[in-house]
């Protein structure tokens, strides 16, 4: 009973949250939405007995994806008030388009029904051990670690495009010229100055030398 | 599960048509397109868990985790798109990206 009530709760904080998450004005409070929208997908995960799924989302997506996106949103400075324009204009097609689909996704599921055999189709039946974790890691290690990999694959690509996507290259940071600096010989360096007697030596010897002798020094 | 897969089905079938009516309304900003998009993932993701917990079958969830990651990556991907195209363009309106076809 208490399982039915808490699906109740979840499920309708979870759409409130989402719709908010679509119709606010501010972008900033869009993100703070979506997090409380993916903290109740995590307690229907919950409910349904995916535990390691509903604590994966709330690691992966609130904590990870939902601060990026809390982030940027921060970070770009933008005029929010500009960004609504649109809203009057494509509502009614919005609301029409999602009307349709959900009617036919009400048609859809109310005409159906599982298979008399779907029993005997499943690919992993649950086993009858251990935790949902402890099932989960004997599944994934095994039958289906190809895929695993893949997407340890898709990540490495997602994290290398990032980067390359966003990076720049700065021309006002002085970075170090390894190459310069380690060519460097004694005979661009160094001078022998004959110090007259009791005039001593002027700093300024030092910058009448021909500026290829003090290649790599100031690059540092 | 305690309750009826029908009600899970429903509440995805929602969050579904909520995020695919956000990236309607939202025409001039990219990030809450983007914050449809997850909403969209999120109702496969419940789609997917309700039926592994109602058929007892665990490729159901092991699919959704991989969701999971291909949504993390994506997240990641558009939001670094998006910074280049406000560095180049001093903007994130969707209507501007037209402006880049040959």
């Amino acid at each position: 009973m208490i399982a039915v009530i808490a699906f109740y709760v979840f499920a309708a904080i979870l759409i409130g949250s989402a719709v908010m998450v679509v119709t606010s004005r501010n972008p900033v409070h869009s993100v703070l939405f979506l997090i409380l929208g993916f903290f109740n997908a995590a307690g229907l995960f919950l409910l349904a007995g995916a535990e390691f799924l509903a604590l994966i989302l709330v690691i992966v997506y609130v904590g990870a994806v939902a601060v990026l996106f809390l982030f940027v949103v921060m970070m770009l400075d933008i005029d929010f008030t500009e960004l609504r324009e649109g809203f009057q204009k494509y509502a009614p097609v919005g609301l029409a388009v999602g009307a349709l689909l959900f009617g036919e996704l009400l048609f859809a599921l109310g005409a159906w029904d599982f298979a008399p055999a779907a029993g005997g189709l499943r690919q992993t039946p649950m086993p009858d051990y251990g935790t949902n974790t402890a099932m989960l890691g004997h599944v994934i290690y095994t039958d289906y670690v190809l895929l695993f990999q893949v997407s340890g694959l898709v990540l490495l690509v997602a994290m290398i495009g990032a980067i390359v996507l966003t990076l720049r290259p700065r021309v006002d940071s002085r970075r170090q010229n390894i190459e310069a600096q380690i060519s460097r010989t004694p005979a661009q360096t160094l001078s022998m100055v004959n110090a007259p007697l009791g005039a001593g030596v002027r700093a300024a010897e030092y910058h009448r030398r021909e500026p290829a002798a003090r290649v790599g020094e100031e690059d540092v | 599960m305690v309750v009826p897969l029908g009600a899970y089905l429903t509440v995805a079938a929602i969050v579904l048509v909520i995020g695919i009516f956000g990236i309607f309304i939202n025409r001039k900003n990219v990030i809450v397109i983007l914050m449809s998009v997850e909403l969209i993932l999120l109702a496969v993701n419940l789609n997917l868990v309700a039926f592994s917990a109602a058929l007892q079958d665990l490729a159901g969830q092991v699919m959704a985790m991989f969701v999971l990651t291909v949504a993390a990556a994506e997240a990641a991907i558009g939001l670094a798109i998006l910074v280049v195209y406000f560095r180049n363009r001093g903007s994130i309106e969707v209507e501007d990206v037209t402006l880049m076809k040959g």
